[in-house]
């Protein structure tokens, strides 16, 4: 199994490593936001961001310094900071980790982050169900409340920085950044429409960011390593860093794996998953979470960053790699993942609301064998009046999966329709449909 | 009232936000926590505290999967069915379940302990399949592990088998 240099799962990794404030402070920790509060403006610490073409981990993969560089630096009322821990994309699971076992390493990215945007308040919205992350990330913030590091009069300086651990509800929505910052409002996790972005209009309609967890984890090593060292691992010049990549399904070995960016799927599921569990070979695999369109075999020499995997007509997203062995039903897959987005939809928008109910609804009787000629056509249909007329991106996401297995694996729809059509009895009755 | 008996809670979790309404779901979180669901009590109560309409409260709290809007068992048990604890299948921790407590997803034991749900995706996709119960996740499940986990909540109301903090795979210096 070929070994990297771990930066984010580096301290986690060592033995009797606890995630405890004098356990992060012993390998250095807190040390990049001293330095940056001693010695450096807060235009420096965005240049210096900007250098190491960080992307956003989320998902979009959008710019970070670039994100951070758009908020107004003379707005007179206060800017916030929120980090994004809603984590619910299925596959996707390293925040979790990066939260539950070294807290003080995000928490430090968000300091460093608040300091550089000039944000006195952040949160950190968790999804409702870790519950343990949130308790982690609590005793976390109280430590570093009373050692100084957050609060006010942070380390001396008079600077005040504030973070507020703030629990959802069960939403996956709310992982979309204008859904969350309506979530932390009180209200119903519906995405706003964009323009006006948080940037200048966001929480509270105050200039804010929204940063992934795996994104502030980075800062701290990037300020205290340097930008450009940033940039020359992984896939430069676009995918720079490393990515903590989740492996599901039917694999050896799953779970979370550090990597640089741009290695191949192939090396990633074989030599990093150990293959796949039985003698089975691979059919299918998602490469970056629901969202995100199947690939088939021949893509399993893709590299894994952002722009090898468009080209393949899928995206890297949020990281969450799930293989399917032989003998997986890709109808059935894309049922399972069209059940989760029909269950997600927010209702905002008609095509995403009515739509994924539709799309269950035909996949469910395609599946039971009570397809109808013409519903693949009826299916194909609605996926293009889905994708592209929603506010947010959970359009093309719903669609993602359908379209890609009809691409890929169509005759396997054909034939369950086929079966269907030698069991329909042949009588004149209207045929009913029992879902 | 239920928000009087934790008055200081209150106070610090409003103290976090300069806008009222954002303490809604922390306060509905705390309502949960304490009385097993929302009620609607709980829900005027909040409603008066943050100075919104109890429809406001309402429309919010019917969004969010996690809030129960009438009681459930002492022990919630939520399976994950989402594609990826599908394919180590989940579908069977259901069966299982079922099968052992003699309930459908949806419905509560008549001892009132446990509560069937099936839910969408966990963040628990690499040590699938698993369930949470209450504040709690069981990861890796297997039958015996199920039964266990049962067997152990309806006699102690604790089964040492929950995950603690999330790292997966252990590194071999660890394991």
């Amino acid at each position: 199994m070929p070994q990297y240099e771990k930066i984010l799962l580096k301290n986690m990794e060592q033995p009797g490593y606890t995630g405890s404030l004098a356990d992060y402070e012993k390998t250095g920790g807190y040390q990049a936001f001293r330095k940056v509060l001693k010695d450096m403006q807060p235009d420096q610490v965005i240049e210096e961001v900007k250098k190491s073409s960080l992307r956003g981990r989320g998902g979009a993969g959008f710019p970070t310094g670039m994100k951070w560089g758009f908020i107004p630096k003379d707005h007179p009322g206060p800017k916030y900071l929120c980090c994004n821990a809603d984590e619910s994309e299925p596959g996707t699971f390293k925040d979790r980790q990066l939260m539950e076992r070294d807290p003080h390493q995000m928490l430090e990215g968000m300091a460093i982050t608040c300091f550089a945007i000039g944000a006195e308040t952040a949160y950190v919205y968790i999804r409702g169900e870790f519950r343990l992350g949130a308790k982690i990330l609590n005793k976390a913030v109280e430590e570093a409340n009373a050692a100084g590091y957050l609060g006010k009069n942070v380390l001396g300086t008079g600077r005040t920085i504030n973070i507020y651990i703030h629990a959802g509800a069960g939403a996956y929505i709310c992982g979309e950044e204008t859904a969350l910052l309506e979530s932390l409002e009180g209200k119903r996790g519906q995405p706003r429409f964009k323009p006006p972005f948080p940037a200048t209009h966001g929480l509270y309609q105050m200039p804010t960011v929204v940063n992934n967890v795996e994104t502030m984890a980075n800062i701290p090593h990037i300020m205290n390593r340097g930008g450009e060292w940033f940039a020359g691992i992984g896939s430069p010049p676009k995918s720079c860093g490393t990515r903590i990549f989740c492996l599901s399904g039917h694999v050896m070995r799953p779970g979370n794996y550090e990597v640089p960016m741009g290695i191949t799927f192939r090396e990633f599921i074989y030599d990093i998953g150990g293959g796949m569990r039985s003698d089975k070979p691979i059919k299918a695999f998602i490469p970056g979470g629901a969202s995100a369109p199947f690939l088939t075999p021949e893509h399993v020499d893709v590299k894994m960053d952002f722009e090898s995997v468009a080209m393949a007509g899928s995206m890297l997203g949020s990281g969450g790699v799930t293989v399917m062995e032989e003998g997986t039903s890709m109808v059935w897959a894309a049922l399972r993942l069209m059940e989760f987005f029909y269950h997600e939809s927010c209702g905002k928008c008609t095509p995403c609301r009515e739509g994924s109910s539709w799309l269950t609804q035909i996949l469910q009787r395609i599946w039971t064998k009570q397809g109808r000629q013409g519903d693949l056509d009826l299916l194909t249909e609605l996926c293009k009046n889905i994708a592209g007329r929603t506010i947010c991106a959970f359009g093309e996401a719903e669609v993602g999966p359908i379209q890609s297995t009809l691409h890929h694996f169509r005759h396997e729809y054909e034939d369950l329709i086929r079966e269907a059509d030698v069991m329909r009895p042949k009588s004149k009755e209207i045929p009913v449909f029992n879902p | 009232m239920l928000l009087a008996k934790f008055k200081d809670e209150v106070e610090e979790i409003l103290s976090r936000y300069p806008v009222k309404r954002s303490a809604l779901l922390p306060l509905l979180n705390l309502a949960q926590r304490e009385e097993g669901f929302v009620s609607e009590p709980a829900m005027r109560d909040i409603a008066k505290v943050l100075e919104l309409t109890p429809p406001q409260v309402f429309e919010t709290v019917t969004f969010y999967t996690m809030f129960n809007l009438k009681p459930i068992g002492k022990f919630h048990l939520q399976v994950c069915k989402s594609l990826m604890c599908a394919l180590v299948r989940s579908d069977d921790v259901v069966t299982w379940i079922s099968k052992r407590l003699n309930i459908t997803p949806g419905h509560t034991t008549p001892d009132n302990n446990f509560t069937l749900s099936v839910v969408e995706c966990l963040g628990s996709c690499g040590t699938g399949p698993m369930m949470q119960v209450n504040d709690d996740y069981y990861e890796q499940l297997t039958e015996e592990k199920v039964a266990r986990v049962l067997e152990d909540l309806a006699r102690d109301g604790v089964c040492s088998l929950k995950s603690g903090p999330y790292m997966y795979p252990m590194p071999l210096s660890q394991s």
